[in-house]
């Protein structure tokens, strides 16, 4: 089980993996994600999104940013080898209806993979479907294709130019927001500030808004409480009462905090695996 | 409980009693004489700073010592306190008498994890509380040490290689999934297993062992006997599947319909962790007992250097709770290098949840006790780090319908505790997964699975449950009994 099938390096540090994994496969919805650990005894467990998954053929999908040791490590596996540990799926799966207007995707960086099964399920339903996707230059966009061929329109943006428009994804959404059919629904997945800056985008139209949060973890299930994040005053667990939530009602600074708990530890072990190249 | 005594100087006056007693015919009164066998221990200065097993177990001397306390008492009241029924005064004749593997195997006909039980079961609230030594004495701590005794047999089995293997039926083309792999659910494998049916074992995390492996800290239960007994199960033919968390990657339904299961026992323990409600919970440093506490066990986070998986670096730690969690957590806290741990409880020292030996090895390893104090708010810097709590100072007024003292909080009297990091010990909720996924699942308003009281049995005829997801949070025998109940009740059903 588990076993790599297919690897791709989609830019400097941005890998798009493809494993045998059949109950999650068969199982998984839009929406959920998974937790991998690199051996039994050492490593450390941590959540990743699932990008795509074929439930004939057995195998997920992945894509991911090697910005921490686990993820290098995973990064520098090859083809034929095993991932130790994955389990999953693990969330809450997306909501999806009918909508009586568009839903607008927006996903910043590689928060455009979870978004990819979300936007299949909202193509599935017969949604009108606009997706902007935003990256910091051309070479970090991913699953450009995928979007195009699922969006009745898209929308890319990257914050020098170098693809599509230059701007940030909140200036679309905004635009969309003031338009003759503004947004249904807003889906925003993507950096935690990309997502509050959505939210702040949306508020003032009273456009529901859906985030998808990627938070410190321990087991996934329930168990430790690590992924807590304050939704509307109250405290959830993104784990089991996520990962999606009502983006008007999260705390957005205090989970940006929460994210920064172990960052003079996971400095320690960039610098002893001796690469000192810097995450998003 | 005495100042620290060596193993050694323990292990010197056993042998002098023994010479003294051995084949020797006693009476109840020179049985009554015989002082109770101290636990040795690693000494505590040295063992804050390590993860080595605190309790070193008896001598040979000292368990036969001990097992002469024992006064056979015909109407064995220590059994009816058992929750699996060992026949306790049997196992214990035995053992004074030095036959270790006779012992061992009366322990099995009841138990097949005596390793574990021997070291995390609270004897005093059970099978030593109604001991007649003890009574005599007014104090289950007086009472013949069972936990000790049980512990030293199990281990002998092992050391001298001579456990038994444990004789599995013909197959009976029978097929049981056992959720989750703690006390439970592995008592309940072994049992059902027995009978000739294939059994798998379903487990979430990487590891087999519930709370033993992630909860439980190396200290007071090595993972090397928890893996043992998981070994044996092995052995028996069970299989297990880690990574499998039932309910989102298979469906119980699924589980029935699809995949052939002609029973199912649910004990997926204990599930979201509480916390108070008070301001600054969400705080950078603020845990549950059951993060930190698996960070530490199963990710092995104390081996620095090592693991990838962090721990939260705190000079000054504060505990809230009573119980043993609060204690594991706190123990955790002095070896992890916090230079002073506070264990904040809202009652006295009295009605402290937590065994004795355990309140006992934590104030020697030098955890202090606000007690009579309950935090109303963490403190955050500008980072939104953890830097001190805000203490309500509480007074016992009347019994509450637990019996024990309300605590009413005494106005105006607060005060700061300075710390780093927080750690809440205040219990678990129950885990909503498997009744979410699972409609004709009759669960309670608390959430725990509703079942027969006799047989384990739920709202779904072919699925049983059992431990904490039942009983909300206990302890490893109470969980193994169900686990017991259910496997009889399991094997009675297909045997049908």
């Amino acid at each position: 089980m588990n076993k790599i099938i297919n690897k791709r390096q989609l830019s400097a540090d941005v890998f798009r993996f493809r494993f045998e994994a059949p109950h999650i496969a068969r199982e998984r919805k839009a929406g959920q994600f998974l937790i991998i650990q690199l051996d039994n005894d050492f490593a450390e467990r941590f959540p990743l999104t699932i990008a795509d998954a074929d439930a004939e053929a057995g195998t997920v999908d992945i894509i991911f940013q090697a910005v921490g040791a686990s993820t290098m490590k995973l990064a520098a596996m090859e083809p034929g080898e095993k991932i130790a540990n994955v389990l999953g799926p693990l969330g809450t799966p997306t909501h999806i209806e009918k909508m009586d207007g568009p839903v607008v995707c927006v996903g910043g960086g590689i928060g455009v993979a979870p978004m990819h099964p979300i936007v299949q399920a909202h193509k599935a339903i017969g949604n009108e479907l606009i997706v902007i996707m935003g990256a910091r230059n051309a070479e970090l966009l991913v699953m450009e294709e995928e979007m195009r061929a699922l969006a009745d329109d898209l929308i890319i943006c990257t914050d020098d130019g170098s693809a599509g428009r230059k701007a940030l994804v909140t200036e679309p959404l905004k635009e969309l927001c003031d338009s003759e059919r503004p947004p249904a629904q807003v889906v925003a997945i993507g950096p935690p500030i990309m997502m509050k800056f959505c939210c702040a985008t949306t508020a003032p139209y009273e456009i529901s808004t859906v985030v998808s949060l990627n938070t410190i973890m321990v087991d996934g299930t329930g168990m430790c409480g690590g992924c807590r994040v304050t939704v509307g005053g109250e405290t959830k667990f993104v784990c089991v009462d996520g990962p999606e939530f009502d983006g008007h009602k999260v705390d957005f600074e205090n989970m940006m905090m929460r994210l920064k708990a172990y960052k003079s530890h996971e400095d320690d072990h960039r610098c002893r695996i001796g690469t000192s190249r810097g995450g998003a | 409980m005495s100042a620290y005594t060596s193993p050694e100087q323990l292990d010197c006056t056993a042998l002098k009693l023994l010479n003294k007693y051995d084949g020797m015919e006693l009476k109840a009164k020179d049985r009554r004489a015989i002082p109770q066998q101290d636990m040795p221990s690693q000494d505590p200065m040295e063992r804050r700073n390590n993860m080595e097993e605190v309790a070193l177990g008896y001598s040979e001397a000292q368990v036969r010592v001990e097992a002469m306390r024992c006064l056979q008492c015909k109407n064995a009241p220590c059994v009816a306190g058992c929750p699996v029924s060992i026949d306790i005064p049997r196992f214990i004749a035995k053992a004074a008498e030095g036959d270790f593997a006779s012992s061992v195997a009366v322990i099995k006909e009841s138990s097949l994890l005596p390793a574990i039980c021997g070291r995390v079961c609270p004897q005093e609230k059970q099978c030593m509380e109604s001991c007649t030594v003890g009574r005599v004495e007014k104090d289950p701590e007086k009472s013949v040490a069972i936990g000790r005794i049980e512990r030293f047999v199990s281990d002998w089995e092992v050391q001298h290689d001579a456990v038994a293997p444990i004789p599995v039926a013909p197959a009976s083309g029978k097929k049981v999934a056992v959720i989750g792999s703690g006390p439970s659910g592995l008592t309940a494998a072994a049992d059902i297993r027995r009978e000739g049916h294939e059994v798998t074992v379903f487990e979430a995390f990487h590891k087999p062992g519930g709370v033993t492996v992630y909860g439980i800290p190396e200290f007071r239960l090595p993972k090397a006997i928890v893996q043992r007994d998981v070994d044996s199960l092995v052995e028996m033919g069970v299989e297990f599947q880690t990574n499998f968390l039932v309910g989102r990657s298979r469906k119980i339904d699924d589980m029935i319909k699809e995949d052939g299961y002609d029973a199912l026992y649910v004990a997926t323990g204990a599930g979201l962790p509480k916390f108070l409600g008070i301001p600054g919970e969400n705080l950078v440093g603020v845990f549950s007992a059951n993060e930190y506490l698996t960070r530490s066990n199963l990710m092995k986070a104390y081996e620095k250097g090592r693991a990838f998986t962090p721990m939260y670096a705190a000079k000054k730690v504060c505990v809230f709770g009573g119980g043993n969690v609060a204690m594991d957590a706190a123990r955790t806290a002095v070896r992890l290098g916090a230079e002073s741990v506070h264990i904040v409880y809202r009652r006295t020292e009295n009605e402290l949840p937590a065994r004795v030996e355990e309140v006992h090895h934590a104030k020697e390893e030098g955890v202090e006790f606000n007690l009579l104090s309950s935090p109303i708010q963490i403190l955050g810097d500008e980072d939104g780090r953890v830097k001190g709590i805000e203490c309500q100072r509480y007074e016992l007024g009347e019994p509450d319908d637990t019996g024990r003292r309300r605590p009413i909080p005494v106005e105006g009297e607060t005060y700061v505790i300075d710390c780093d990091a927080c750690i809440t010990s205040i219990g678990n909720g129950s885990n909503p997964l498997i009744s979410q996924t699972t409609p004709s699942l009759e669960v309670n308003e608390r959430g725990n699975i509703v079942v027969d009281e006799e047989t384990g049995r739920t709202s779904i005829p072919t699925v049983f449950a059992g431990g904490d997801i039942v009983l909300g949070a206990a302890t490893v025998i109470l969980a193994m009994g169900e686990g017991r109940r259910a496997a009889a009740a399991i094997n009675a059903m297909l045997s049908n």
